[in-house]
């Protein structure tokens, strides 16, 4: 298939294998932040292909495992209103929250629906006028300008029954922070869908801050392979930048277009992700001109008090400090079956790939 | 007739004969169900029999490449048939939803029917049920079946001859049912040429057995996939299964759905498929034999049995990459960017 086999052409996976294996010299972290490559490194068994003193960290890339389960609580919440829909990406629907899920909730008779875009769930809103329709915006730059254009859509159509629970975030200050943490990370391996929204600026402080080797990339065995081969070179010559492996798609000033509606809709807000807490500036709220469409403020909901987590380490996965088959829970009591952490349930999740894929 | 279908229908009384008169047993057409007793006399060779049972729900109901009703038949004959038997007879009980326009159901007995004849089986016997509208979704079918199954061939289901060194074959390109239903149901705009794998299997798996080669064990690959199947059988068989994932066929136009939505062709649905493990020294002329039928056109050995890892399926992956397949734990769900 074009644009698929070229990326996984066998003898050029072995020309960078073997170009990988002349060059790494001593241990060296790579840390992928997007968990399309936590899927893709897995899916492929590209581990199984590199050098041992090259290792590959999975960051908190997968927008399911880093939303709080606060955010699940509350939408959890809402579902149990009679007027309300609520409609979501797949994996989301199977995240454990406090004390039930949405998956949970639905079998309880909430009327919870998966959708595959903004607009699906724009449609939902004009086919029952009678019902608030909540669509739970998660993910990064990637999806983010798609949510704002959904409400920018709604404003125009003068839709006042649908409305967004952002839970939207931003990729820097996570990266940013992992680092301050002290995770020992030499390079990382930088989201390739992220950047063709923002460009390659907004890794500046990799290299300049913190003096570590930044690579973005695309999905394919190739792509990911070359990438490493470019941390390789930029770690062994200490010259540390921001480089796009994935050229075909990734501009350096980024989609001008989807950025405009993003930064027209969303403000910088401080977050919360699961495994890190408190992030200032890394989520993106609802503007106060699109209020109106923003759940939070206009569908108040009591929200149960957040539980602990019950014994999982999906922090210190999410950052990478620890694999999953260091948790106690990992393959036993957590499993894809009964996800008990976040990082379980989405297939983006460390845990879940190297469950699927290494078990 | 009439042109729904109304509760009446199921009553016991008038509308109920008429419907089985006009729409079951003139489609149906055969002795056995001509009878109209309460159950249907068969003779079956002595021996060893085989018998299965298996309800079709499906939205929608009519898709590209079948029906609901075409499906519950291969689905019944290809239970018998991988399991080493003849299916013979089946039986075909419907659940259906009042207000289902009896044209609908006239298509899709007439494919029923038609997808009988092919196989070579019987629908010896039924029952109709009719529930308020909202109660069913159009159509539930329940189909059972019976089929003759030859000493010699009794172990195939269970595969308890299974051997470190066993060839997998595969009898064609996975996954086209699955994404067929899913462009149909999810991407209404969504343009694809691709169709339905379903079919009856038990014909090409006839002239596979007659040539005597050591098949040891076969499985169609319906839910859950090709990968499914991988997974039971290390399980199953304590023996460790190894896949070359550039020998399993995937056309291109269900390979390009399954990257846009973030599928593994490995886990998705087909109704046409069959994973046969065959001795080594058989291997190429069953293949052969399977290429000979248009069902096994594509056929292809995708793999083998080994001592190593027991109990585990691994994929060499296309890039030459080597990781383990696991069993899908719930639905597979499109990814989220």
């Amino acid at each position: 298939m074009k644009y698929i086999d070229e990326y996984r052409n066998k003898e050029l996976v072995k020309n960078l294998v073997n170009k990988i294996g002349e060059i790494a010299h001593r241990e060296v972290s790579l840390m992928e932040v997007c968990g399309g490559h936590t899927w893709a490194i897995q899916k492929f068994g590209i581990p199984s292909l590199l050098p041992e003193n090259v290792r590959l960290l999975s960051g908190p890339g997968c927008p399911v495992c880093v939303t709080s389960k606060r955010f699940i609580d509350q939408a959890v919440a809402y579902s149990r209103m009679d007027d309300v829909i609520i409609t979501t990406f797949g994996d989301l629907i199977r995240v454990p929250g406090s004390t039930s899920s949405l998956d949970k909730e639905k079998s309880k008779g909430a009327d919870v629906r998966m959708v595959y875009s903004v607009i699906d769930a724009l449609d939902i809103a004009k086919k029952h006028p009678d019902k608030k329709v909540i669509f739970l915006g998660i993910g990064f730059e990637t999806t983010a300008p798609g949510t704002a254009a959904g409400i920018k859509n709604a404003a125009e159509q003068q839709l006042d029954n649908f409305f967004v629970l952002s839970s939207h975030k931003v990729m820097p200050p996570a990266m940013g922070a992992l680092i301050d943490e002290g995770v020992k990370i030499d390079g990382y391996i930088a989201p390739g869908h992220v950047s063709t929204i923002t460009g390659s600026g907004i890794y500046a402080d990799i290299p300049e801050k913190y003096g570590v080797a930044c690579v973005i990339s695309g999905f394919e065995p190739v792509d990911i392979l070359q990438s490493v081969y470019m941390l390789l070179q930029q770690i062994n010559k200490q010259d540390y930048k921001v480089e796009i492996q994935y050229s075909r798609t990734v501009k350096p000033e980024g989609n001008p277009l989807a950025l405009k509606i993003m930064n027209e809709v969303f403000e910088p807000v401080n977050d919360w992700w699961r495994g890190f807490g408190m992030l200032p500036e890394s989520g993106l709220g609802i503007r106060g001109d699109f209020a109106r469409f923003d759940a939070d403020r206009m569908i108040a909901v009591e929200v149960e008090e957040t539980a602990d987590e019950k014994g999982c380490i999906c922090g210190e996965i999410l950052k990478g400090l620890k694999k999953p088959h260091d948790c106690r829970l990992f393959g036993k009591v957590c499993n894809t079956t009964n996800p008990v952490g976040a990082c379980m349930v989405s297939h983006e999740g460390a845990c879940n790939a190297y469950f699927r894929f290494n078990a | 007739m009439e042109k729904n279908i109304l509760l009446g229908h199921g009553s016991g009384g008038r509308l109920m004969h008429s419907l089985i008169r006009d729409l079951f047993i003139k489609y149906f057409d055969n002795p056995f169900l001509a009878q109209q007793s309460d159950s249907a006399i068969l003779d079956l060779p002595p021996g060893k029999t085989a018998f299965t049972t298996d309800s079709y729900v499906i939205d929608p109901v009519f898709f590209p490449g079948g029906d609901i009703g075409k499906l519950a038949v291969c689905g019944t004959v290809n239970d018998l048939a991988v399991a080493g038997a003849t299916p013979r007879y089946i039986t075909a009980a419907f659940i259906i939803e009042e207000g289902l326009p009896m044209e609908e159901l006239e298509r899709i007995v007439a494919s029923m029917a038609e997808e009988a004849k092919k196989a070579g089986v019987l629908i010896v016997t039924g029952d109709t049920k009719v529930v308020n509208k909202g109660q069913c979704d159009k159509l539930f079918i329940n189909t059972a079946g019976i089929g003759e199954l030859e000493t010699a061939h009794a172990p195939i289901g269970t595969g308890e001859h299974i051997a470190a060194g066993d060839k997998i074959l595969l009898n064609g390109p996975i996954a086209q049912h699955g994404m067929a239903i899913m462009a149909v149901r999810n991407f209404g705009n969504f343009n694809t040429s691709i169709q339905s794998d379903c079919s009856c299997l038990n014909h090409m798996i006839r002239e596979v057995l007659d040539t005597g080669a050591r098949v040891k064990f076969m499985r169609d690959a319906t839910r859950g996939g090709l990968a499914t199947v991988m997974c039971e059988m290390a399980t199953q068989r304590g023996l460790g299964v190894e896949v070359n994932e550039e020998d399993v066929p995937v056309d291109d136009n269900v390979r390009g759905m399954c990257e846009l939505l973030g599928f593994d062709p490995f886990y998705v649905a087909n109704e046409g498929k069959l994973v046969m493990v065959v001795h080594p020294e058989d291997a190429e002329m069953v293949i052969q034999t399977m290429k000979n039928n248009p069902l096994g056109r594509d056929a292809a050995i995708i793999g083998e049995l080994t001592g190593n890892h027991p109990g585990k399926a691994a994929l060499q992956t296309a890039i030459g990459g080597k990781r383990i397949m696991d069993m899908l734990a719930g639905e597979q769900l499109p990814r989220i960017c």
